[in-house]
């Protein structure tokens, strides 16, 4: 009997050791990967569980109900979810085509070398936390906004709806500029990858058949990577209904529906973000309430993009 | 012959003019558009840098706010809470990001990676509001806030971030190194940890770097979870702690202009950690994927 164990022991203690690490890390990452679609699932039920007296006691009612009465606990989401869709959507009309035109600029146009500075410098605009976008959308270009160019709007351009009223420095129309901030970065970053995907022989055809830069552009890039593109839009619209931080804080936490973009008013996770401090009962259920409705819309939104590039990048694959 | 003249003439149709015309002003439009946006960069980081230059003093960084009433007085305690939020939220999200990156991978059948990876995009999707409340009906409600109720919080909007970027360079780790490991002998285990991981280490680390500049900038799941604290240093997680973007968002709000001095001087030290962190992490990626490449 010596110390020494004989190789038959090693090569069996060394095969065991291998099954049972085998079957171990595969258990543990099986574990991580369950875990992260529990945590999914969990978030939409708890969501939803913490709003329940709310959605019990209003129903659907709260979609279509205007008003937040807090001394008399009457809630209703309707000038939120009219919030969240101007500010968002005049955001995403905004940011879409200059998204567009950047990424194109990065693409097409831009000198080598300077290329992935500026595309890097793009992205770095995405980095910039929104408290601080939202502390330069309040002291820097809510004045602005309020004291030039909203004034200027008005003077030149008073007789459409959107800029009728009376200038503020904080408002739906501050709070569109700062999504729009929030927006390009994504969108662009997208849309130059897309760009930078099209096949070279199709935009040398086009310009070999005398087409301009511009014409190559509408007749070969933009529809080659249409969907993509509006992928790209719709993530960053994504962002910017679910942005809570930046619009609270500039927006002015204001009441109704009104088509003026130089008034008050609130988004869904902007009115969550002002109240939560001390809400209680219902006025806390409907806070989650609004909370769940915006959780549905981010879903839908997210799902229809992510499912917009799934197909898109088959359909690619399946084309080499 | 006069017709023939017009048509060999090396002067422009009004319609090629026109036609260069528009193609003149839309790459006008585009260069406009991408130095619009660096302007903006500009203008937000230069503002910032000159509002904060006054404020950022010795007191800044080591006291804690003053006493109503007194001048002077710093962030101490929201630099250690931000420190202290963004560490705990690391420990609990870089473990299980890498492991949910390992099994898409290395062990998961197609259609399930494919699955787990729309998990992890709409995890990633979620406005993080929504992670914040979700975090107060089931930690917060009841019992409390505390620090590591935050980084709960933001471990979950670390976790799709991390799980991704790991997974990106994994499916970049050469078959051949593995096939030859498992050629050799080596167990599918063996083969993970000592030649898929330590392969991709430099893509896991920026990618971990990212998700943790993420968070630090991230105020709406604090709001829920850690923002009344007491005006001490704390490196207590299970203490409420006050944080760098919740006390920029706080002094934001207030009427006070030595407020808003606080709130820039703030402003810029996140700026500076979160671009300094993302840029350099960019570096590292570009050289790390170029390495895996060539």
């Amino acid at each position: 009997m010596s110390a020494v164990p004989s190789a038959q022991l090693l090569r069996v203690r060394r095969r065991l050791g291998d099954r049972f690490g085998d079957i171990f890390l595969y258990g543990l990452t099986a574990a991580a990967a369950a875990a992260a679609g529990a945590l999914l699932v969990a978030i939409a039920w708890k969501i939803f569980d913490v709003a329940r007296p709310a959605i019990s006691k209003f129903g659907f009612g709260f979609l279509t109900h205007q008003g937040w009465d807090v001394a008399r606990n009457q809630f209703g989401a309707l000038d939120f979810i009219w919030g969240t869709a101007i500010t968002s959507l005049v955001a995403l009309a905004i940011a879409a085509p200059v998204s567009i035109a950047i990424g194109l600029y990065l693409s097409e146009l831009a000198p080598r070398g300077a290329r992935t500075v500026i595309a890097s410098l793009v992205e770095l605009l995405a980095a910039i936390p929104s408290v601080v976008l939202g502390l330069w959308g309040i002291l820097v270009l809510g004045p602005f906004v309020g004291q030039d160019l909203e004034p200027w709007l008005h003077r030149h351009l008073g007789f459409i709806p959107l800029f009728s009223g009376s200038p503020e420095n904080s408002g739906i129309l501050v709070a569109i500029l700062v999504l729009t901030i929030m927006i390009i970065p994504i969108s662009s970053s997208i849309c130059r990858e897309l760009f930078l995907g099209v096949p070279d022989e199709l935009e040398h055809g086009a310009l070999a058949l005398g087409a301009t830069r511009w014409e190559m552009v509408r007749g070969v890039i933009l529809p080659y990577t249409r969907s993509g593109v509006s992928a790209a839009l719709i993530l960053g619209f994504g962002r910017a209904i679910g942005e809570a931080i930046a619009v609270t804080q500039v927006i002015g936490a204001g009441h109704g529906i009104h088509w003026s973009l130089f008034v008050t008013g609130d988004t869904l996770a902007s009115r969550v973000a002002e109240q939560y401090q001390g809400a209680a009962g219902l006025q806390l259920a409907s806070l989650v309430y609004l909370a769940a409705i915006l959780l549905v819309f981010s879903l839908i939104v997210n799902l229809v993009a992510l499912g917009i590039t799934r197909r898109f990048s088959y359909q690619r694959a399946g084309a080499t | 012959m006069a017709a023939d003249a017009g048509r060999y003439s090396l002067t422009l149709s009004p319609r090629t003019r026109r036609r260069k015309l528009v193609n003149l002003l839309m790459q006008a439009l585009a260069t406009l558009a991408a130095l619009s946006a660096v302007a903006v960069l500009v203008l937000v980081i230069v503002s910032v840098a000159q509002r904060a230059f006054g404020a950022l003093t010795w007191d800044f960084f080591t006291k804690t706010a003053a006493t109503f009433g007194e001048s002077g007085g710093g962030v101490a305690n929201a630099l250690v809470g931000t420190i202290v939020l963004v560490v705990v939220a690391a420990v609990m999200a870089i473990p299980v990001g890498i492991l949910v990156a390992l099994y898409i991978s290395e062990f998961a059948p197609p259609r399930i990676a494919t699955a787990t990876k729309l998990v992890l995009d709409v995890l990633n999707g979620l406005p993080s509001i929504i992670i914040g409340i979700f975090v107060f009906g089931l930690l917060v409600l009841g019992s409390g806030q505390a620090a590591w109720k935050g980084s709960f919080a933001l471990a979950i909007i670390m976790l799709p971030l991390i799980a991704r970027a790991t997974q990106e360079v994994l499916a970049l780790v050469p078959s051949t190194l593995r096939e030859g490991a498992l050629g050799l002998g080596a167990s599918r285990w063996r083969t993970v940890v000592g030649v898929v991981l330590p392969t991709s280490i430099g893509g896991i680390l920026t990618g971990t770097v990212l998700a943790v500049a993420r968070a630090a900038g991230e105020t709406a799941p604090l709001l829920f979870t850690t923002s009344i604290a007491a005006n001490v240093v704390t490196w207590d997680p299970r203490q409420p702690v006050l944080s760098i973007p919740v006390d920029i968002f706080a002094l934001s709000e207030s009427p006070d202009p030595a407020d808003h001095a606080r709130a820039w001087a703030l402003g810029f030290v996140l700026i500076a950690f979160v671009l300094v962190i993302s840029l350099g992490a960019r570096l590292l990626l570009v050289r790390h994927q170029k390495k895996l490449e060539g």
